[in-house]
């Protein structure tokens, strides 16, 4: 669903490579955690998958689409396929929360009644039913991203990228945000999570790859979390 | 269905560029103020120029070159020399006129002048046999008077022959030289103008998209099409070019109204006010279409150029 292969990407040459020959392959249905210290090439990737930036070098393939042969004018058509939850959310402002779910739909160009039938059913997943009508500023942050997702997965997407969609809740909601994720893979999503959380990567021990300076260190079946300062307790 | 999705889009494009066009409509009066003064200037030279046209057509009909025949010309040579006149380039017409006819057309001429009438009636037909030319073009006048000038066809004239209807080729020459240079700073003033409504649309489109730049960015990201985030901006500045026409034919069609009641103004020196009038009204659907057109053009294409850069991929 997911190949890489031996992609670096390098934004200014004085700084060095953010990622450095990054090879991963994620099968469909499958449920991977990155984790990484900041820096560690994280977001870097997540912004190769979405298209935002290219790779200095090396293959990227997602769901059969090989990005060297993209055109530019088939990229919104690629990120239809791909549902994103940002760690900044990036919600539309001017919108409430019914229409920033809905504008993902808009998009595709989605008729009035099936979005009025689509959209209550996925703020019922994120258990935001009641908030319709509020705007963004008037949510809470784990409000906030719990619409980013329903945004994210209103469209049923093949592949759902998460970049630290727990970074700002507290445990209890960053659990829900998590139960949520898991109930979009059981129904058949690809599903990318990177976190800086070790309580939810040891409890999901799901597959964990591990970037430490652009590489991966470590890539591991029901891993667990083991980036720099676990190690240094040992 | 794939149709019935682009038409949903493309709804939902129609509908976000009034939406935005009444949240922006303080940036808006700028672009359609400019635009107004753009268009109007535009159909302001087109009438202007029709009936400078008008004018110069009007009294060019007036002018002829008459060729006075001796009487030892036979009818045959006169006839020859009408066929010959009637092959060159810029003659749009040629008549004979023997001396009995020429000598009605004086006395009809003259008729108010019962004196030179009765006079020439009188004598034993002082009226040389004519021939008549009415050129087509007044600045190509040259080539009928080579021709008559040229030795074999001078000797059948009489010595005043030929006559350029009185000193008013001059005038109009004069006229048809204004009319151009009038028509030059027109075309002039149409580009200036067009060109700086553009570059003031373009800004308005301009900052009303950097305002909302973060929102562009995530449409993109949340895969909108260009032609999604474009569309609102492109409608919204054709809604300027729609306005900006019929607001610029309101003002030209109040002028031609308020200079009809003036009766004083019916004509500005060359300018024929009623024939103006009568212009404009005539083909007052014509130039509506032209303003919406060009306006419209104006509006689309400006935004079109301003969007561009915020719809480019990364490349590198």
């Amino acid at each position: 669903m997911i190949l890489l292969d031996r992609v670096s990407k390098t934004y200014s040459k004085a700084m060095g490579p953010s990622l450095d020959r990054i090879s991963l392959h994620v099968e469909p249905k499958e449920f991977v955690i990155v984790v990484g210290q900041s820096g560690a090439g994280k977001t870097t990737l997540l912004r190769l998958l979405t298209r935002e930036e290219r790779p200095t070098s090396g293959k990227i393939i997602i769901g059969g689409i090989d990005y060297d042969k993209l055109k530019d004018r088939d990229i919104p058509l690629l990120r239809r396929k791909i549902g994103v939850v940002f760690q900044d959310f990036k919600l539309l402002p001017n919108k409430t929360v019914f229409e920033n779910v809905a504008f993902a739909l808009e998009i595709v160009g989605m008729g009035k009644r099936e979005i009025n039938h689509t959209v209550p059913k996925v703020l019922d997943i994120v258990n935001l039913r009641g908030k319709e009508n509020n705007m963004p500023m008037q949510l809470s942050g784990g409000e906030r991203q719990r619409v980013a997702i329903a945004r994210a997965i209103v469209r049923q997407p093949r592949i759902l990228i998460a970049d630290e969609p727990t970074g700002n809740l507290d445990p209890k909601h960053a659990w829900d945000v998590i139960k949520v994720l898991e109930k979009i893979n059981r129904y058949g999503t690809t599903v990318l999570l990177t976190t800086h959380n070790a309580e939810i990567v040891n409890k999901l021990k799901r597959r964990v790859v591990t970037l430490e300076h652009g590489k991966v260190a470590s890539d591991r079946a029901g891993g667990r979390y083991s980036v720099d300062d676990d190690k240094a307790k040992k | 269905m794939i149709m019935k999705r682009k038409f949903i889009t493309f709804g939902r494009i129609l509908h976000a560029g009034v939406v935005n066009f009444i949240r922006n409509a303080s940036l808006a009066i700028a672009a359609i103020a400019v635009m107004v003064i753009t268009l109007t200037i535009v159909l302001v030279s087109v009438v202007t120029n029709a009936t400078l046209t008008n004018t110069i057509d009007d009294i060019s009909s007036k002018i002829d070159v008459s060729v006075f025949l001796n009487d030892t010309t036979t009818t045959e040579q006169g006839e020859q020399l009408t066929n010959q006149l009637s092959k060159l380039p810029n003659v749009d017409s040629v008549t004979y006129l023997n001396k009995e006819e020429a000598l009605k057309r004086y006395i009809d001429q003259n008729a108010n002048n019962q004196t030179l009438a009765t006079a020439a009636s009188l004598a034993d037909n002082p009226i040389p046999a004519t021939i008549i030319i009415k050129p087509r073009e007044l600045n190509k006048i040259q080539d009928i008077k080579n021709f008559l000038t040229t030795k074999d066809v001078a000797v059948l004239q009489t010595k005043g022959s030929p006559s350029y209807s009185g000193d008013r080729q001059k005038a109009i020459e004069n006229i048809s030289h204004a009319a151009d240079i009038l028509q030059r700073i027109g075309i002039a003033g149409i580009i200036v103008f067009a060109i700086v409504s553009a570059l003031i649309i373009f800004n308005t489109i301009q900052m009303a998209i950097f305002n909302r730049r973060d929102e562009i960015k995530i449409m993109r990201l949340l895969g909108a099409s260009n032609w999604f985030i474009r569309g609102p901006y492109v409608v919204e500045s054709a809604i300027y070019g729609i306005l900006s026409a019929i607001i610029s034919i309101l003002i030209i069609n109040s002028a031609f109204v308020a200079s009809s009641n003036a009766l004083q103004a019916s004509s500005l020196g060359l300018l024929d006010i009623n024939y103006a009038s009568r212009y404009f009204a005539d083909h007052f659907v014509e130039f509506l279409l032209f303003q919406l057109t060009v306006g419209i053009l104006i509006g689309t294409a400006s935004s079109l150029i301003a969007t561009r850069r915020y719809l480019k991929f990364k490349t590198k």
